[in-house]
């Protein structure tokens, strides 16, 4: 009977950790966007979105470093997405079981946790140590690189899920392999397809580390890719380690934006993938 | 009879004249030409793509190499065993920062592996099947958020919160004890090693959660029923039923979260204090490879500065390579068993 007794009390013990663990999981989700909510919210206002950056000790807003990160977020899917999603239906039509394609996955697996500063450093090497000058193209290129293992991942993984049926169909109407993958299997997993990219640009929405020597920071409006270009992580990187009271406000703000910006993202992709399972 | 019956012309227009017949052909041939180069150049485009991702990881170590061979050659062997980190005299050496990532990444494993696993354990086998989807949600939106956001709540919020009602309570607890008070010596200065491995682990808390539920899940019920058949608790069948199955799984789950531990940099860089130097305690600011790299290397002036932190790039690329890689491995072992 104590055996009995020893068992049942460590088993719920062990429930109870269980309950605890989840509750202290999701505390931290609560209190991190409950902070960012209280924090951020105050300094919301119009003029974030019209007024570039301010000088410490004067009003302000986020305009040049919000349109950067646009910027070059945007040419960065339209790098990366192309060579990840040729790269992933390599992966998935025509190397299905090639030695490349498995060495392939591998690497790019290594490649999507792979420390975004150290991508920075070869951006760095490679395009702005060359160029003898920080550029906003080298900070999109930067998160070029992040977004490709992204991008390849989702599309063989989607590609891999379509119905050999299908691509048997479309092979027997006499259609050419390039057109059967663009025409039926591009079409089948557009759904998943399009969510890896929503996930890829809510991965580099908010990524600090390469860009801090690439597209390095820009205190002024400029749209020039050229030249070093201002982006929001870069400039809450820089105001909220800064001792000037206003410029915290702002990175908190900043934040804010961020935050929702890729949580909408990855909800919407989230959406968009149970849709797809659903029909 | 006079009506043309609508199935014929077909036939008429091939019918009349030579031309069709002798164009046809041509153009067909043409056309199948035109496809085939297309064919053959989509294929290729892919394959070169493909390649590309090998490319960019072959840049990557070249870049690197290249770029710390100026510091390795002036420093040799003694740059991974050197303490001192000095811009003036130029003297550098990696270990102060090899030792900050190490501790952190492993503050962060200790408090995220049980964790984790307490959590996928609630999801697998505790929750009401309503609830599974949304916590398994919410949880993993915690990977969602960018890491700089973790580095200025960190820094705004959880460090001067450890520095007040913790780390006092901590230093005085343990101030008596040998070992123990060397560990959590004072003064609590909020910002340290504790803090940042605190943060890195509610940071890789997803990842270990999201991979043991999924290889939790993978363990056949017939074994977790005949489990339970037999009268064991729900501990029990977690500890030597699912545990067991799912080892392998669970370990390069945890390998996965320790990968993003070693690299996390701006999170870190916010609340490690950037002191290059080994402290006996964890309270005690330090720095880390990739938090060393982001603070200085816009301002390091020279080139043999800027190549001893091109060095750290490289020793914290290898040192993640060879865990993710691991990591890979073992969750590929398992994907061709449960394949299989």
């Amino acid at each position: 009977m104590a055996l009995y007794h020893v068992r049942r009390r460590r088993n719920r013990i062990a429930l109870g950790l269980a309950v605890a663990a989840t509750g202290f999981g999701l505390a931290w989700l609560i209190i991190i966007l409950g902070v960012l909510l209280w924090e951020g919210l105050s300094g919301l206002s119009l003029a974030v979105f019209t007024r570039m950056t301010p000088p410490p000790g004067s009003a302000g807003g986020l305009l040049n470093p919000i349109v950067g990160s646009l910027i070059l977020t945007f040419l960065a899917i339209l790098i990366g997405t192309p060579i990840g999603i040729l790269a992933g239906t390599y992966m998935a039509e025509y190397g299905r079981y090639s030695r490349l394609t498995s060495v392939v996955r591998f690497i790019n697996d290594i490649l999507l946790s792979a420390p975004s500063i150290v991508i920075g450093l070869f951006v760095y090497e490679v395009m702005v140590a060359r160029m003898g000058h920080f550029s906003g193209w080298a900070g999109a290129a930067a998160l070029a690189v992040i977004v490709i293992p992204v991008v390849v991942r989702t599309t063989e993984d989607m590609l891999t899920l379509v119905p050999d049926t299908l691509r048997e169909a479309a092979a027997s109407i006499g259609l050419p392999r390039s057109l059967m993958i663009t025409k039926v299997a591009y079409r089948a997993a557009r759904a998943g397809m399009i969510t890896g990219v929503l996930l890829a640009i809510a991965r580099i929405s908010g990524e600090t580390a390469p860009l801090l020597f690439t597209a390095l920071n820009n205190q002024f409006w400029s749209v020039d890719m050229n030249g070093p270009i201002a982006s929001l992580p870069v400039v809450i990187f820089q105001f909220a380690l800064s001792p000037y009271h206003d410029w915290q406000r702002l990175a908190w703000t900043g934040a804010l934006i961020i935050t929702m910006a890729v949580l909408a993202l990855s909800i919407l992709a989230r959406l968009l993938a149970a849709q797809r399972r659903a029909s | 009879m006079q009506r043309p019956n609508r199935r014929e012309p077909v036939v008429d227009v091939a019918l009349p004249g030579d031309a069709v017949l002798v164009s046809g052909p041509v153009e067909r041939a043409r056309a199948l030409r035109r496809l085939r180069v297309r064919d053959a150049a989509f294929r290729h485009l892919t394959r070169l793509a493909a390649g590309a991702v090998l490319a960019i990881l072959g840049g990557i170590v070249v870049a690197l190499v290249q770029g710390a061979w100026p510091a390795f050659s002036r420093f040799g062997f003694d740059f991974l065993i050197t303490e001192s980190w000095n811009p003036v005299t130029e003297k550098f050496g990696a270990i102060a920062p090899i030792y900050g990532t190490v501790v952190t990444s492993f503050i962060a494993m200790v408090v995220a592996v049980p964790v984790g696993l307490f959590i996928a354990l609630f999801l697998t086998e505790l929750c009401p099947r309503w609830l599974r989807r949304p916590i398994g949600i919410a949880i993993e939106l915690l990977a969602g958020i960018p890491s700089i956001i973790y580095g200025i709540w960190g820094l705004f919020v959880f460090a001067p919160f450890l520095q007040q009602y913790v780390q006092p309570v901590i230093i005085d607890l343990f101030g008596g004890v040998p070992l123990l008070s060397t560990l959590f010596a004072g003064p609590p200065y909020g910002i340290g090693l504790l803090t940042a491995g605190l943060i890195l682990a509610i940071m890789i808390l997803p990842f270990i959660t999201s991979i043991s539920r999924d290889v939790f899940d993978a363990v056949p019920s017939v074994l977790k029923e005949a489990a339970y058949g037999i009268g064991c608790t729900t501990w029990e069948v977690m500890w030597h039923v699912v545990l067991p199955y799912a080892r392998v799984g669970v370990i390069g789950g945890v390998m996965l979260g320790l990968g993003r531990a070693l690299g996390e940099t701006m999170a870190v860089t916010f609340v490690i204090g950037n002191a290059h130097r080994i402290a006996g305690s964890i309270f005690a600011p330090g720095t880390t490879i990739s938090a060393t790299i982001a603070n200085e290397f816009t301002e390091a002036v020279g080139d043999l500065y800027t190549s001893a932190l091109i060095a750290l790039g490289l020793i914290l690329f290898v040192i993640t390579f060879v865990v993710l890689a691991l990591a890979r491995y073992l969750l590929m072992r398992l994907n061709a068993r449960v394949g299989g």
